[in-house]
């Protein structure tokens, strides 16, 4: 039996591809920016908390203890330089300020004897006093004096040893989180929102432009003077749009998957989508697929509504918002909701659901309950833009 | 004489919003558009609606091709009723009017096989009909260019075209001369009249008395969404030219409603 569904879905990938510049700019712009904005982020986000590693920062130092272990502590970290004169002081401490140096210390001069006195047998006032001259204004400056405290505060420590923490660098791993959760974390709190929100915008991108423009542009009209039935037209829509809002969304997910490990920098050595499972991949398909064929029969109903694509946009809005905050909630509370009601919940059951599979704690049942119920608001949705269709009130509105 | 076409007491009222009263310049919620009217359209004829604007062509027209549905009345096309069987009807008809547009996007050729295709009709057909439509009304040189491109008279070439891709034995067409200059207007009227001569029944709503006159059998003069007389057209004229009796009808309607 012939279906108007196929000619209608052709018709509208036809005129989605047909014109580049739409088409590049939904289905490819999402993803190059997406992946430039992160790798900038990202690069910005390690510049800002790293100093260049190659090169060490130099430190000048008064008076520098004979200690090895001071010594080796100081160079491990830092290109040490002696000052030999007060005047070499002062002159070290106007670098500072003019940004030309980054740190100066000075040690008093009887420092090595006077660590080793026995601290309960003199007062506090005589505790040896280390100066570090810094200039906060400046990064590299910053993060060199922040060093510079941790390095003498664990020799502090080493001087008054009474035990260690982990000091067993060989053979034992202490961190006992697998490459599995650490990916997780991170995958499970953002991933959920992001996605939403890419489908979200593709959606918008098209549907209102197909649905409310051609209500505008009076050519639904045309359409519906065929003897094509208005349920398979509205059908055809809703599966052409869910089809480019899917390319888009999943353009916008491969930019983020592949900025990602610039985006988390360093925390991210552990991070790789390739820790997921089969299963967990397809369940996440079928997730995804649902919510986007929700999300364009809503979109579309609230376009059918809608006099324009403009007016159309502005309804949108506050769904946009809705969604956000329904996908903030995955990166609150610990892990997926347990109570399976919560996946018959529009958009709240896709985000715990991507939750879940993130997580690796993927339960089918609810999971499949989310696929479900959102095939379910799906096709109700199509029924009411098949009823808005034959409605004279909805398509001559003007 | 079959009956092709019988409408019978259609009626249609629309609700106005506070912005339309205020357009029409009344203070009345609803307005009745059309109002108990009924005509009937014999096969192979070419039945003409005259009214002056407002006077519910378009709505009534509307009706008839199933986009509006009446709120009272019914009209049987070639058997089927608008209400109970709107398919049928739509795939029995040809429905031509200024506010069905196509998509700017498509080309004339595209948007052929497109409608073809939701009319379910071969592949071949499609093709010779192209061929034989393209070609009467010159489409053929701008057959790939974007509808966006084309100028009034070529798009209202094309939806012409289009709107006849299953061929149909009754054509409804809303004001079919609208905007067009002499030379187009000469091709769409000698169209029509080759229509009727291939035994289509035609009906064209007008204000234009020369299209009437030029190409119907039959008239209804319609002011105010009311069938006020419809016959033959020589019955209509009695004698007088269609512009002076016209005016003629159109007094003493205006002027019974008065009293
Ligand atoms: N959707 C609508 N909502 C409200 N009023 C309408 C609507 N459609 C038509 N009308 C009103 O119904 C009346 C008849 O309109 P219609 O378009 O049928 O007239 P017409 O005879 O085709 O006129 P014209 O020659 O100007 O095309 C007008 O007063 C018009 O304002
Ligand atoms: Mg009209």
């Amino acid at each position: 039996m012939y279906n108007a569904i196929i000619t209608i879905f052709k018709k509208e990938i036809a005129r989605f591809f047909g014109d580049k510049r739409t088409a590049f700019s939904t289905i490819l712009l999402p993803g190059i920016m997406i992946f430039v904005m992160y790798s900038f982020m990202g690069d910005a986000l390690s510049n800002q908390f790293s100093v260049d590693e190659d090169e060490k920062t130099v430190c000048y130092v008064q008076n520098l203890p004979a200690d090895d272990t001071l010594q080796g502590m100081l160079q491990s970290g830092f290109t040490v330089k002696e000052l030999s004169s007060e005047k070499d002081l002062e002159k070290t401490k106007e670098d500072i300020i003019n940004k030309e140096a980054d740190l100066c210390v000075v040690f008093p001069e009887n420092f090595e004897k006077d660590v080793h006195i026995d601290r309960s047998l003199v007062s506090a006032d005589n505790t040896p006093e280390v100066q570090i001259f810094y200039n906060s204004s400046e990064t590299a400056s910053s993060a060199a004096f922040q060093t510079m405290t941790a390095l003498l505060d664990e020799f502090e420590s080493l001087l008054a040893n009474s035990f260690d923490v982990n000091r067993q660098k060989d053979g034992v791993t202490f961190d006992l989180a697998s490459d599995e959760d650490s990916a997780a974390s991170v995958f499970a709190s953002m991933l959920p929102m992001l996605l939403l929100m890419f489908l979200f915008s593709g959606t918008v991108a098209v549907a209102p432009e197909s649905i409310a423009g051609e209500k505008e542009r009076g050519t639904i009209a045309t359409l519906l003077v065929t003897p094509a039935k208005r349920g398979q037209i509205a059908l055809g829509k809703i599966l052409a749009l869910s089809f480019i809002a899917l390319l888009s969304g999943a353009s916008s997910t491969i930019g983020t998957i592949i900025s990602m490990p610039k985006l988390m920098g360093s925390a991210s050595d552990n991070l790789s989508g390739s820790v997921y499972s089969v299963t967990d991949y397809l369940l996440l398909a079928l997730v995804i697929l649902s919510t986007v064929l929700l999300l364009v029969t809503a979109v579309s109903l609230i376009s059918a509504f809608s006099k324009s694509i403009k007016e159309a946009q502005t309804y949108c809005s506050p769904l946009i918002i809705v969604a956000a905050l329904v996908g903030i909630t995955a990166m609150f509370g610990d892990g997926a909701s347990t109570n399976t009601v919560h996946y018959i919940i529009p958009l709240y059951n896709s985000v715990q659901s991507m939750v879940q599979i993130f997580s690796f704690e993927a339960v089918q049942t609810p999971i499949l309950l989310t696929v479900l119920s959102n095939i379910l608001y799906s096709l109700i949705g199509a029924f009411g833009l098949t009823k808005m269709f034959q409605s004279e009130h909805i398509i001559f509105s003007k | 004489m079959k009956e092709l076409i019988q409408a019978n007491h259609l009626s249609k009222t629309f609700k106005l919003s506070a912005k339309q009263q205020k357009i029409e310049g009344t203070k009345e919620k609803t307005k009745t558009a059309v109002n108990d009217l009924s005509f009937t359209a014999y096969e192979g004829e070419i039945f003409g609606l005259l009214g002056p604007n407002g006077a519910g062509k378009t709505t009534t027209l509307r009706m008839l091709s199933t986009l509006i549905r009446p709120d009272s009345g019914d009209a049987i096309i070639d058997g089927s009723s608008i209400l109970n069987n709107a398919e049928d009807v739509r795939s029995k008809i040809a429905f031509l009017t200024t506010d069905l547009k196509l998509e700017d996007f498509f080309t004339p050729n595209y948007l052929f096989d497109f409608f073809s295709e939701l009319h379910q009709i071969p592949k071949e057909m499609t093709a010779e009909r192209k061929k034989m439509l393209f070609g009467i009304f010159g489409i053929d040189k701008f057959a790939e260019v974007k509808v966006a491109n084309l100028s009034t008279g070529m798009k209202q070439k094309v939806s012409l075209a289009i709107s006849l891709v299953h061929w149909p034995n009754v054509i409804i067409f809303d004001e079919p001369t609208n905007g067009l200059d002499v030379l187009t207007a000469k091709v769409v009227t000698d169209f029509l009249l080759d229509l009727k001569k291939q035994g289509k029944t035609v009906i064209v709503s007008t204000h234009i008395f020369s299209l009437i006159e030029k190409v119907c059998d039959r008239v209804g003069v319609v002011v105010d969404g009311h069938m006020i007389v419809c016959d033959t057209l020589e019955a209509v004229k009695n004698g007088l030219s269609l512009e002076d009796r016209f005016f003629e009808i159109y007094k003493e309607s205006v002027g019974d409603r008065d009293v």
